[in-house]
């Protein structure tokens, strides 16, 4: 663990503060973009900033080369204050070849620093990226702060003495690029000399931090640099930190949760981008009583996470949206037997098989509706990376104490963006208990649907004397649980089933908001789009604009305070990526005149479009 | 102290039974409700998973823990149970429509993974709670509701499948066959790892007499063949015929006609290759006799053995997973 007060930034010459850094990496798919983006995150959060990724990659794995199909991208921000998203745009680009430039320069900040590796800008890079003449040489890329670096060859000539072989000495200019990026803030290399230690062979960990101080030697000797810059530590809540992805942070609240309520968990799914992670690393916890099962479709997925929660186990299957769609027949079914279950929809593009590694949230009215027959259940969304694992800790919590199954929400940008997390010690956390009825021994039937004061049946393990019993699909009869098409039943049952989701909303905590509770304009947003809506609200706010945000984590049922909340505004601006699927629900829900700020193009919002709309919003007013 | 004899579970439950009189699945569920109390084991250690169709309605008429599942998936579902609950013995009811049509990749995968639940597949070659349609296992020609010009393709052969499927446990029973019923399901239940038991089972509303060759009292010796490990293929009334190997086929031989049952293939349900088993599967009527009983039970590791076990008690868990969260860089921010 690092103190990270003891962490001096290594910085030289005449290095002026920069209070907030964008950097992204860009180049081919094998180039090592991730890594080189990772580790300036890793970095940055060890020497005290606050940082927030975004990576942003091809589905195919590996694209043609040097095309623009197959550029991958990972960036970063660090800042000395509270950092909520990755940033809209980029101080500066790193482009390892031409497509990579052309891909990425429309993020580029005008006048902002693009490194280039001019040696990949050679007549066949340039082929390849569609390009006439050469960027670098038109005139094209005037208004920018090009540094032309010979990544390529100096890597090269750097690594000879690690005799490593050519490909292996090409492969280290991911870490000559972080060199220069290293050096342009100050950056400290221990963490990253680190992690090449861990990783790799002793002769290609050499190569790799040979490229890295070669980077960081071009960065101090080029005259193309005017300065370098020290980005000072943030100011944190005092704790302790590391850097998570939503999928991990899945991960780690499955197991937490399944530690709190005394459970062994059982991780089912079907690989599938984006979801996938989730299933790797919970297969590395089985001491940590997890037992994953990769099943042979999503069906089967969802079909054993039910068999495992009838068995008392933390029943949990995780997909993606065409996968979930898979699920939807034993969603119903779920939904029929009232046992808990957790099911996870990392959303990525759609529909079929859409955009798959690229950010939407167009997967809620599948999650809030998207069943035969009259089949609600709670579905909750997760707010950034950090914040999946206490929602899929709730989610457990909702799940046990109604019988029902329970949808989480996350997307693609929260599942493989990270941030600092101040984790807790999981001792501290509060517990989930579970009464699971005890033997029968005097022959009085057992009522497998008798309900408690929230409406949900008891949770009776086999195994348990007396309490033999069976469950299905078929409408049962309220309280005994023998099959049953009496009509009025049918109706009670729907109408049990409901009302038991809606006392979800007893067990929820307040809307969380920023600004006043009533005014002129209202933002309305969820999943992973937090960050970056609060963002721009607060900025606006500080420029004394009118305009407060609230973000749900509830998607079904709504917070009880919600419809006054929402009554409150005079304008209510519902900002999501899709087209306008909250703001349906909402204006069903609460006979609000809300309007929609949508966007589906597989990125983000950027602060921008937040602020313009903002911008707009308070001056239609007027 | 006395001994005090103990009444026998009764395996029955409340629950009306809804099957067309007359249907073959009565015989099964009396078989069941016979054999339960003798395999020493509680009810309440019993699962009973299905999916849907008229044979899935099984699991409601038994006083078990029981599950009926959605269409086709009973195999997952009970894989999911058995995992997690290796205490419980969990078996699984299907129609042929549910565990060949709808449901085919679960079977196959719960069998190729050595799950430890035993599956019964009641194949009556018919869709009988949906009206009567073709099945996978309807044989060709056979006039169905949705088939007016008779059905047009060959049939999945169950026994093949399983096999296939590298099942450790394979075998087939008739509903009406009580004695044989009975040990079959036996057999199954003492199996260690997937077992697999065909039933023919009679629907006399959609397909009646689908199987009267191996039924019926009067013929059925001259159209079955009853296996016994290490026993030669004899069948017969008169037990005057056997199965005889000749290169890579199988043929029926008059044993009168000069041939000894020493000629005849002796059956081994223990072969580690599933070879002779597919060409006994493949013994179809009226072309050959069927087989009946055990053809194949051999000894692999399971599911559950297969997976790791090293979760340690929940107490020492809050320990690992801290530890877990700690893994690769942290730092403190001071107060
Ligand atoms: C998803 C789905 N599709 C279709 C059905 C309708 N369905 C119910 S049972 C059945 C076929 C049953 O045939 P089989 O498995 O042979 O069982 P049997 O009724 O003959 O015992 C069908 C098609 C259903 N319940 N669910
Ligand atoms: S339709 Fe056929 S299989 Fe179904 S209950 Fe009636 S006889 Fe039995």
């Amino acid at each position: 663990m690092n103190e990270c007060q003891q962490v001096e930034p290594v910085v030289r010459g005449s290095a002026q503060n920069a209070h907030s850094v964008v950097v992204r990496f860009a180049g081919d798919s094998g180039d090592g973009m991730q890594v080189a983006g990772s580790q300036v995150a890793v970095t940055s959060a060890l020497m005290g900033n606050d940082i927030a990724t975004f990576p942003d990659f091809p589905a195919e794995i590996r694209a043609p080369k040097g095309t623009p199909a197959g550029v991958s991208g990972f960036q970063v921000h660090f800042a000395s204050s509270d950092v909520l998203t990755p940033g809209d745009q980029v101080d500066v680009l790193v482009a390892m070849n031409p497509a990579a430039l052309k891909v990425n320069l429309d993020a580029v900040k005008p006048h902002g620093t693009i490194i280039v590796d001019v040696d990949a800008f050679d007549r066949k890079g340039l082929r390849l990226a569609k390009y006439e003449n050469n960027p670098i040489e038109d005139g094209s890329l005037g208004e920018y702060q090009v540094v032309e670096a010979p990544i390529t060859s100096q890597t090269r000539a750097a690594v000879a003495e690690a005799g490593v072989g050519h490909k292996i000495a090409t492969r280290c200019r991911n870490f000559f690029a972080m060199g220069i990026v290293y050096w342009l803030y100050g950056r400290d290399l221990d963490a990253t000399i680190r992690f090449i230690d861990t990783r790799f062979s002793e002769e290609v960990a050499q190569a790799d931090k040979l490229a890295l101080t070669s980077g960081w030697n071009f960065g101090e000797t080029t005259e193309a640099f005017e300065r370098s810059y020290v980005v000072p530590p943030a100011k944190p809540k005092p704790g302790t930190y590391r850097n998570v992805t939503g999928n991990e942070a899945l991960a780690f609240g499955l197991v937490t949760a399944a530690y709190l309520s005394g459970k062994e968990l059982f991780y089912s799914a079907y690989p599938i981008t984006p979801a996938s992670d989730i299933l790797h690393k919970l297969s590395r916890f089985s001491e940590c009583g997890v037992r994953t099962f990769q099943a042979e479709d999503e069906i089967a997925a969802i079909c054993s996470a039910i068999g495992a929660s009838f068995g008392g186990a933390l029943g949990v299957t995780g997909s993606s949206g065409p996968g979930i769609a898979l699920k939807t027949e034993a969603l119903g079914y779920a939904v029929m037997l009232e046992l808990p279950l957790v099911v996870i929809n990392v959303q990525r593009g759609g529909p079929s098989t859409g955009l798959p590694t690229k950010v939407e949230q167009a997967d809620l009215f599948q999650a809030v509706m998207g069943r035969n027959g009259e089949a609600p259940m709670p579905v909750l969304a997760a707010s950034g990376p950090s914040d999946c694992f206490e929602t899929v800790i709730e989610a457990w919590r909702i799940a046990t104490k109604l019988m029902t199954p329970v949808m989480v929400l996350s997307d693609a940008f929260t599942a493989n963006g990270a941030e600092p997390w101040n984790y807790p010690d999981i001792r501290t956390l509060e517990p989930i208990s579970i009464d699971h009825p005890k033997a029968m021994t005097h022959g009085e039937p057992f009522m497998p649907y008798e309900r408690d004061e929230w409406l949900a049946r008891p949770w009776a393990l086999p195994g348990t004397e007396g309490l033999t019993h069976r469950i299905g699909g078929i409408e049962k009869q309220n309280g005994s649980g023998a099959i049953s098409y009496d009509p009025q039943n049918h109706e009670t049952m729907v109408n049990l089933r409901a009302q038991k989701v809606k006392n979800a909303r007893d067990l929820m905590t307040s809307l969380e908001m920023e600004g006043e509770r009533s005014g002129e304009l209202l933002i309305v947003s969820w999943g992973g789009m937090r960050g970056t809506c609060r963002e721009a609200v607060k900025r606006a706010r500080g420029e004394g604009k009118s305009v407060s945000h609230i973000h749900l984590r509830h998607l079904n049922p709504f917070p009880k305070d919600l419809g006054d909340l929402l009554r409150d505004f005079k304008q209510v601006i519902v900002a999501e990526l899709n087209s306008g699927q909250l703001l349906q629900l909402l204006r069903a829900e609460y006979l609000v005149d809300a309007s929609g700020l949508n966007k589906v193009r597989g990125q983000p919002f950027r602060i921008d479009d937040i602020a313009a709309q903002i911008d707009t919003s308070l001056e239609e007013k007027n | 102290m006395s001994v005090v004899e103990k009444s026998q579970p009764n395996f029955a439950s409340d629950q009306e039974v809804r099957w067309c009189p007359g249907c073959g699945d009565f015989a099964i569920l009396s078989q069941m409700k016979k054999i339960m109390p003798t395999l020493g084991v509680k009810p309440e250690n019993v699962a009973f998973v299905s999916g849907i169709g008229c044979s899935s309605r099984f699991p409601y008429y038994l006083e078990t823990y029981g599950m009926h599942g959605i269409h086709g998936r009973a195999p997952a579902i009970a894989t999911g149970l058995k995992r997690m609950r290796p205490d419980l013995q969990v078996w699984v009811v299907t129609g042929d429509g549910d565990a060949l049509s709808i449901g085919c990749t679960h079977l196959l995968h719960a069998l190729r993974r050595n799950v430890d639940i035993k599956i019964l597949l009641f194949n009556n070659r018919i869709y009988g709670l949906t009206k009567g349609q073709f099945s996978p296992t309807t044989p060709p020609g056979l006039v169905t509701s949705s088939t007016p010009g008779g059905t047009a393709h060959e049939p999945l052969h169950p026994l093949s499948i399983a096999l296939a499927s590298n099942a450790t446990f394979v075998a087939r029973s008739v509903d009406t066959n009580a004695r044989h019923l009975g040990d079959v399901l036996r057999r199954a239940a003492a199996h260690r790892g997937a077992a697999f038991v065909e039933i023919y089972q009679n629907c006399h509303i959609f397909n009646d007499g689908a199987f009267d060759h191996a039924k019926d009292a009067a013929v059925r010796e001259d159209h079955t063949v009853e296996l016994v490990h290490g026993q030669p293929l004899v069948f017969g009334k008169e037990r005057n015929k056997g199965i005889r190997l000749v290169g890579t086929d199988l043929e029926v031989v008059e044993l009168d006609n000069g041939r000894s049952a020493g000629d005849l293939l002796v059956h081994d349900e223990a072969s580690q290759t599933s070879a002779i088993a597919q060409m006994l599967a493949g013994m179809e009527h009226p072309r050959m006799p069927e087989v009946l009983g055990v053809l194949r039970d051999i000894d692999l590791p399971t599911h559950n053995d297969l997976m790791p076990d090293d979760t340690v008690s929940v107490a020492a868990r809050a320990d690992k997973i801290n530890q877990l969260l700690e893994t690769g860089e942290t730092w403190t921010v001071g107060g």
